[in-house]
């Protein structure tokens, strides 16, 4: 299977019914494509919109409908539009139960750089510094490495997005979350083993008795 | 509220103004009078955008006409030539969180010096700036942001100068219409006062002083 696909099977599964959810752009998008039809799931385009709905048929696409990279979408019965500082303030505002955001790194005590590379790479930071500080449930969507190199560190060297860290972090080999501070690995993907994951992850992983296997 | 030319709104825009303009990624934007202000060159521009949108579309044609010197934003990345002329220096460019940035406007326009937001904490955002703890919790002091001119695009707009917005449309534009000395804006569709219900009153009249009629 693809590794997005794996990634955005398996957050899905964290997504609950009645949930306000804002996905982040890349492998986060994805994920609305794995959430089962019977599940009630308010997703949020911080734009300005909650329900939003899949991209328009041919020739259906309105201008002033989209989702924050501009691109043209639809909108769910029910859906709600608004301002952005009523957006942010959802946000900002713990109302947003689960965010869903891409990763550069994510460091021991989970803390995330996901927003400039310094020198390289300097787009801003749009709203994943608020998401972050705001969102009750911060979950990175991200492969484990790239180009070989783990993106779990034992400390960030990119700038932090925020100073707190992320609740859970799912890749393509593992599910990691941070109880009392510290990384540990709860489950691995299908077909790796957890010698795999740790010879692969550059920060140090606490290995619990029972590592499960990645259900997706 | 005046109703005046796109030519003649424009020509009240001094070459270095600052200027705040309304849209997310070019949705909402007021398209007229971008265009207006690449005709009549003008040069050195202190932009407050949310995004520098794309090459060709909504501010992204500032950034095409070389007319920006210094941008306050969120996010420039899917604008190359935002980008380069960052990097080389033309432009002066301040990044700000979303929510800050929008938070700061609204604070503009309501008479606030500022808000507290806890996004930054601990972040290059941080640098320089006054934390304050409140209840144990640290927040930044994120100040106020005002500008001369604001160019909002609606959806509506009746002969008294009321606006309503459309879907994602909406974004920064009502926020923006508070927080500048003088509103300029365009709209979709001009219709006779009564159209839009007061319920649906977006923006209040008063809040606008041009409203650019019908090309």
């Amino acid at each position: 299977m693809d590794p997005q696909i794996i990634i955005a099977r398996r957050v899905a599964r964290e997504l609950k019914s009645g949930n306000l959810v804002n996905l982040g752009i890349g492998i986060p998008t994805l994920v609305a494509n794995y959430v089962p039809a019977d599940l009630k799931v308010f997703f949020q385009s911080e734009n300005g919109l909650i329900g939003t709905g899949p991209i328009p048929e041919q020739g259906m696409a309105h201008p002033t409908l989209t989702d924050a990279g501009g691109r043209p979408i639809s909108a769910l019965p029910g859906a709600a539009t608004f301002d952005s500082a009523m957006s942010f303030g959802l946000i900002r505002g713990g109302h947003v139960d689960v965010t869903v955001l891409g990763g550069l790194q994510v460091d021991a005590h989970g803390l995330l750089a996901n927003w400039m590379i310094p020198g390289k790479m300097v787009p801003g930071m749009g709203g994943a510094m608020d998401l972050v500080s705001g969102a009750k449930r911060v979950i990175v969507a991200m492969q484990h490495a790239a180009k070989g190199k783990s993106k779990i560190v034992a400390k960030c060297s990119l700038p932090l997005t925020s100073a707190r860290p992320v609740n859970l972090v799912v890749t393509d080999m593992a599910v990691i979350g941070f109880p009392g501070g510290k990384a540990t690995l709860l489950e691995t993907a299908p077909g790796i083993s957890i010698g795999e994951v740790l010879a692969v992850t550059e920060a140090e992983l606490a290995v619990p008795d029972s590592v499960p296997e990645m259900q997706i | 509220m005046k109703a005046v030319s796109v030519e003649e709104a424009v020509a009240m825009i001094p070459a270095g103004a600052s200027v705040m303009v309304g849209g997310f990624m070019g949705v909402g934007t007021p398209e007229r009078l971008l265009d207006e202000l690449v005709r009549q060159n003008k040069t050195g521009l202190s932009l407050i955008c949310n995004d520098a949108a794309i090459p060709g579309r909504g501010v992204g044609k500032l950034f095409d006409a070389a007319l920006v010197s210094k941008l306050t934003a969120t996010h420039i990345g899917l604008n190359p030539k935002a980008q380069q002329q960052m990097l080389g220096n033309q432009i002066a460019v301040d990044l700000v969180p979303q929510g800050t940035f929008v938070e700061r406007i609204r604070a503009g326009g309501c008479g606030l010096g500022g808000v507290l937001t806890p996004t930054g904490v601990g972040t290059l955002v941080a640098e320089g700036k006054r934390q304050i703890e409140v209840d144990g919790q640290p927040f930044l002091l994120e100040t106020a942001l005002r500008a001369q001119y604001a160019l909002v695009h609606a959806f509506l707009a009746d002969y008294l100068g009321n606006l309503a917005y459309a879907l994602t449309a909406r974004n920064f534009n009502p926020i923006m219409a508070m927080a500048a000395d003088t509103v300029i804006v365009t709209v979709e569709n001009i219709v006779p006062v009564g159209v839009i219900a007061p319920d649906h009153v977006m923006t209040p009249a008063p809040l606008v002083d041009y409203l650019i009629t019908n090309g």
